[in-house]
């Protein structure tokens, strides 16, 4: 069958909504099932402006577009901007992605009337205008899906950066003497924040002791060991010596069956015991206080 | 007497300018008859392999000439960075300030002469 020329169809296209706008505003709210609109979560006004600017924007896109709809194109800036603003505040507000790409295609129905309506008897126009709106609304529908992807992803990456950071808290524990407990796996990215931190706070506090306690750490293999042995190796550089305390009577084990050396670094099975060993070094101690 | 010699290192050190260190450091040491001597290198922000060898080297020539070093004021990225590379600069000791390194010295020197250990056993 011969194709309508090209440029005809958006032209075609924004001529309805243009003509046609308040007609398919008013459809498109009703079309949307209660579920879909979520009263609970947006107002009907709020919902009714977010239509109007939508369709608005679809087109000032469709007019100036030349012949064949490009979402992609610079045209439909507009038309993604907005898209991909009441995606990330459909997510914010707990809307599902079904439901904010159900919001898209709900405009399918009151469009395709209107085509039909006034091409009524000419099916290739019909037909091809349909087609076209069909191809608009999807990828409309598909890229308010991609933003919501995305912002989720964001919140997680977000999240994951602050469980790191909060999970890697050092502690004075005297005049001099860091306390470093690390809790969870030691992966060469905590490795790195745990090394800043720690580094950091010796300059802070001017403190010549870093105890790092790995209770807290599940299993000590080759690789956990060499990350502590570098934040080891870092203190040290900087003029502090570290003491390793809460090696567990497994992880002992674990050690030596895997032959990795500690070098020279000082381990102790408890905070406490590792806490004393530092008080003597910097040769405090304590004497009990005369009973009245 | 116990004489300490201050070495601020506040430049990017290359070849030459490395070579008259270690020079002008072995002259002095010699001269003053210095038991320690104090390298701070506080102003230095990058540090790679080279003033590696170099810090390590000065620590070694001082010890033959019965003096002891203290590299003093690495800045915490430059830790990270030579950590990084693999060098842990064994053999140099260290200490967060000039005051700290000074004491270090001291203790070290009012013992009974031998060098003290600052690895804790």
């Amino acid at each position: 069958m011969s194709t309508t020329p090209l440029n005809v169809r958006s032209a075609d296209l924004a001529s309805i909504l243009d003509r046609k706008q308040d007609v398919i505003l008013a459809e498109w709210i009703r079309e949307m099932s209660a579920t879909v609109r979520r009263g609970d979560l947006l107002k009907e006004t709020d919902l009714q402006s977010e239509c109007a600017a939508m369709l608005r924007l679809m087109k000032g896109a469709l007019q100036a577009s030349n012949g064949d709809v490009q979402f992609q194109s610079p045209a439909w800036d507009g038309v993604r901007e907005i898209l991909a603003n009441i995606s990330r505040s459909r997510a914010i507000q707990g809307f599902t992605p079904s439901e904010t790409a159900s919001f898209v295609f709900s405009a399918k129905r009151p469009l395709f009337t209107q085509i039909r309506e006034e091409n009524e008897g000419n099916s290739e126009m019909l037909a091809s205008l349909m087609w076209a709106a069909t191809e608009l609304l999807d990828a409309m529908g598909i890229y308010t899906t991609e933003v919501y992807q995305k912002s989720r992803e964001d919140v997680i990456r977000r999240q994951q950066e602050e469980l790191l950071e909060l999970s890697t808290p050092v502690v004075k524990l005297w005049d001099g003497v860091l306390a470093l407990p690390i809790i969870g796996t030691l992966d060469s990215a905590r490795t790195q924040v745990v090394m800043e931190s720690l580094l950091d706070a010796i300059v802070k506090t001017n403190s010549r002791i870093a105890i790092i306690d790995i209770t807290g750490v599940p299993t000590v293999d080759t690789v956990v060991a060499q990350h502590l042995l570098k934040t080891v190796t870092a203190a040290r550089l900087m003029g502090a010596d570290c003491i390793i305390s809460g090696v567990r009577p497994q992880i002992a084990q674990t050690i030596v069956h895997l032959g990795i050396s500690l070098l020279d670094v000082t381990t102790k099975a408890t905070l406490a015991a590792a806490f004393l060993v530092a008080l003597q070094k910097l040769g405090i101690t304590f004497s009990a206080a005369a009973k009245a | 007497m116990d004489n300490f010699l201050l070495v601020t290192i506040q430049v990017d050190m290359h070849d030459r300018l490395a070579m008259a260190l270690q020079d002008d450091l072995t002259n002095a040491i010699s001269a003053t008859e210095a038991r320690g001597v104090l390298i701070d290198i506080s102003s230095l922000e990058i540090v790679d392999s080279f003033i590696g060898r170099m810090l390590a080297n000065i620590a070694a020539m001082s010890r033959v000439l019965d003096a002891e070093t203290v590299v003093v004021g690495m800045q915490p990225a430059v830790a990270i960075t030579l950590v990084e590379l693999g060098l842990s600069l064994r053999g140099v000791r260290t200490a967060l300030n000039v005051d700290a390194g000074m004491a270090l010295l001291r203790a070290s020197l009012n013992g009974n002469g031998e060098p003290h250990d600052n690895r804790l056993r």
